[in-house]
């Protein structure tokens, strides 16, 4: 249990402070790089907390897919030597102490909810999908996938899908000038447009490319 | 301070909620630190999933959770490939001269 708190307290200090540097870092490739570490930590979080799958789901999804996609739009848009500037102008930062305020609103807001929260006694009795303690956290998972869920798990990859026919008709464009082979024009050829064949008369030759 | 229960975790998610809506009023001008504290927000919400299906015994919160992975990363690739169009049309992405629809 000792262990079970050194470690809790080391990884969420890592997440709470990287969560921190994402927000005021000065460069946003290094907004990019600590929120791969909030990720990292998280997912710590989540093995040690008992929800294997999830926490290397979240590995792979977010520090593999999506944070290289952040950081492949940051190389490629030339933003990172764009500053944040919002400790740096002056005239323009009014709305620093607002949001400052209703984030802590918010914050004691969930406080308060978590502070007073109780569940009702027979609550465990309702639920027909309880964790059994001698399957693994995989193997439950996947039983109530593609039994229970199957429909919003189909539905999901729906929107996996129109996502990434989105994101690549949107990023999409012609370019003007380029040589491309054309597979259509090639197989679709004709003897006839190809191969002439011309009646050559003797001791004249014949003169092509007039 | 010792036993680590559900209060902890739900705290910590609260936390990092937090924090990721005060990155977006203080980074208003740059909109991918934006978009980064939209994934820091929807991660403190699979946080709250997470360890109440865990400390309840309840599998669904995990199931959630699943979703949750799966609609942020289709918003991820959907807004930068938004951000990138509108880069490409019109050379920045400065949030404060993103004003073509100003009449």
């Amino acid at each position: 249990m000792i262990a079970h708190a050194i470690f809790f307290y080391a990884f969420s200090i890592i997440a709470v402070v990287s969560a921190v540097m994402v927000t005021v870092s000065k460069n946003t490739v290094h907004s990019v790089f600590f929120l791969i570490l909030d990720f990292i930590s998280i997912s710590c979080l989540f093995i040690m907390i008992g929800a294997e799958f999830l926490g290397m789901i979240m590995l792979i999804v977010y520090v593999g897919a999506v944070a290289v996609l952040f950081l492949f739009v940051v190389m490629m848009l030339n933003v990172a030597q764009q500053k944040n500037q919002w400790f740096i102008s002056k005239e323009n930062s009014n709305h620093i102490p607002i949001g400052l305020l209703i984030s802590v609103i918010i914050f004691f807001e969930l406080i308060i909810v978590i502070g007073g929260w109780k569940y009702k006694p027979d609550l465990f009795d309702q639920s027909n999908l309880s964790i059994v303690n001698d399957v693994s956290n995989t193997h439950s998972l996947g039983m109530v996938l593609y039994t229970d869920y199957i429909h919003i798990f189909q539905i999901s990859g729906m929107i996996l899908l129109i996502a990434m026919i989105g994101a690549i008709v949107l990023t999409f464009r012609q370019r003007e000038g380029v040589k491309k082979q054309s597979y259509l024009k090639q197989i679709s050829r004709e003897r006839a447009e190809g191969v002439e064949v011309v009646e050559v008369a003797s001791n004249r030759g014949v003169k092509i490319d007039d | 301070m010792i036993e680590i229960g559900l209060g902890h975790y739900l705290t910590l998610g609260a936390v990092i909620f937090s924090i990721g809506i005060i990155g977006i009023f203080l980074n208003r001008k740059n909109i991918i630190v934006i978009l980064m504290s939209i994934e820091l927000i929807l991660l403190a919400v699979n946080i709250n999933l997470v360890s109440f299906s865990m400390y309840l015994g309840d599998l669904t919160g995990q199931v959630f959770t699943l979703f949750i992975l799966t609609v942020a990363a289709a918003e991820a690739a959907i807004g930068l490939a938004i951000i990138v169009v509108y880069y490409r049309n019109s050379g920045t992405i400065r949030v404060e001269e993103i004003d073509k629809l100003k009449g």
